[in-house]
């Protein structure tokens, strides 16, 4: 089946600054409060952007009123998860696509670290076992590790 | 078949990470109108949830249904038949054909007694009709329903033909089509409307049934109130300009141009409650208003009997007879309203028989 990107259409840009319809500047506030809520009582929050009636140009208002700051990180599982901190720091973007590079969600996250990036438990867990096999599996191949113990 | 292995038991099989899995869960959140903070508990609930097995019936109707859940992105059909659900019968999607599909209907029926769930498309002629009009493998729509929800869990009514009859039903309803919620009255129905539905809406109440293993919240309706809970007006990204009155007056002209509200064309987002203001359609894409087009309000009972599509609700729409209503004020009830009385028409039409044209349709509008 031929992808949305993939049909032949030209698309001309307007030259003039995309319309706004007024609905990005409600979200800014909801951040802000969220933000001040995590100043206070260090109570995250996460905010999905699927669920707000945008227009066309209210999410790149949105995104240009948040910018871009230090941190960006890309996440593949399932396909890419692009990840960045905006110029507001503790305000996180999280644009999640599958492995058509399709976008399935697309959230604001108020933390120090979104979710997504910290690891996990049981992965700490799985880690260690995986870590320990790997450093027998290494020493009973290395004739000179014997010496060392 | 269903199979006894859990969700996150085939997810980690197939080398997906802890991290894949809670992007999944965050995607599963957002198609079932769940709040981000959900992704946690309903990661927990799919690590242990089993596949059920899904019978799809497919009856009066124009797999425009199908269409639109074969469009689904996340997550994707695929995901969907091999991961999410199991799903034993399919006419479109159904590689067996003949004897062997209705065998294997009747398979899934006998292994999965009591747990598996029924999807019906399209509406289908009710028990005094002559059953002739529909029927698969000699078998009346009628009987094969009504054998068939005898051991089901509940029923998902999908699209507005199996909902509340939609256009088979509409005037003057010729093959005396009627929807799945005037025949099954001892199963939980679920009806997803939209001519089609929204294709997230519909794999996100089988995602809701999945992770939860209980059935969504529903309004007065039927339909599930994640989804169908606010108005298409109440969502709608033109909505500040039907508040300060600015109106397009045409197709092309300033008003349109410039993106302003559509009532005055037409649109029934103030009757209609739907999803597509948020979830929009083609991945996000778009929608109906966003391409300067009206909502028909096709997830509402006996749209197609409402009115003309380009009249403003606040002007005598024809079908409903004197009665002047203006939108935002009465709602919903504009739906009921032109709902009843284009039921009794149907009863009448049935009744006598009458046929029409479509010019005398027209003059109708």
């Amino acid at each position: 089946m031929a992808k949305l990107a993939g049909i032949p259409i030209h698309i001309e840009q307007p030259e003039a600054e995309p319309q706004q319809f007024g609905n990005a500047l409600p979200i800014l506030n909801e951040i802000r409060h969220a933000l001040a809520r995590f100043a206070e009582r260090a109570e995250p929050t996460r905010i999905d952007l699927a669920a707000i009636p945008f227009g066309p140009g209210d999410e790149e208002r949105l995104m240009a009123l948040l910018g871009r700051g230090e941190v960006e990180a890309t996440i593949d599982a399932l396909g890419p998860t692009r990840v960045w901190e905006t110029r507001f720091p503790g305000v996180w973007v999280l644009d999640y696509a599958n492995v058509e590079g399709e976008r399935i969600a697309l959230q604001i996250e108020i933390d120090e670290i979104p979710q997504m990036l910290r690891t996990q438990r049981a992965d700490i867990t799985d880690s260690l076992a995986a870590l320990d096999a790997a450093l027998a599996s290494a020493t009973a191949a290395d004739p000179a590790a014997e010496s060392r113990h | 078949m269903a199979t006894s292995k859990t969700l996150g038991e085939s997810l980690r099989q197939h080398g997906v990470s802890r991290r894949g899995f809670l992007k999944f869960c965050a995607a599963t959140a957002s198609m079932m109108a769940l709040p981000p903070s959900m992704a946690p508990a309903i990661a927990q609930a799919l690590e242990k949830a089993r596949r059920p097995s899904v019978i799809w019936l497919s009856f009066q109707e124009c797999t425009g249904c199908t269409e639109s859940l074969t469009r689904s992105f996340s997550p994707t059909v695929e995901n969907l038949i091999f991961d999410v659900i199991s799903l034993d019968y399919h006419h479109t999607l159904q590689a067996a054909a003949g004897d062997a599909a209705e065998h294997a209907r009747e398979q899934a029926m006998n292994t999965n007694a009591g747990e598996y769930l029924v999807v019906v498309d399209g509406s289908l002629p009710g028990p005094n009709a002559n059953p002739g009009y529909s029927t698969i493998a000699g078998i009346s729509n009628y009987d094969m329903l009504m054998d068939t929800i005898d051991g089901a869990a509940a029923v998902v009514a999908v699209g507005t033909c199996a909902a509340f009859g939609g256009l088979p039903k509409a005037d003057p309803n010729p093959t005396g089509a009627v929807s799945v919620q005037d025949l099954v009255k001892d199963k939980p129905v679920i009806n997803v409307s939209g001519c089609p539905p929204v294709p997230m809406v519909i794999t996100g109440v089988l995602a809701q049934f999945l992770t939860f293993g209980t059935l969504p919240e529903l309004d007065e309706y039927g339909r599930p109130r994640a989804f169908f809970g606010q108005s298409i007006h109440d969502r709608c990204y033109r909505r500040p300009f039907y508040d300060k009155g600015k109106f397009a007056e045409s197709f092309d002209d300033e008003g349109a141009k410039a993106g302003w509200c559509l009532y005055r064309l037409g649109c029934k987002g103030p009757m209609t409650y739907n999803a597509c203001a948020t979830m929009k359609w083609n991945g996000g894409a778009s929608w109906p208003v966003e391409a300067g087009y009206p909502c028909l309000g096709c997830s509402e009972p006996d749209f197609w009997d409402a009115g003309g599509f380009y009249k403003a609700l606040s002007v005598p729409t024809g079908s409903p007879g004197d009665v002047l209503l203006t939108a935002g004020a009465v709602g919903a009830a504009v739906g009921v309203g032109a709902g009843l009385m284009s039921r009794n028409q149907g009863k009448q039409a049935a009744k006598h028989h009458d046929k029409v044209t479509a010019d005398q349709l027209e003059e109708k509008l």
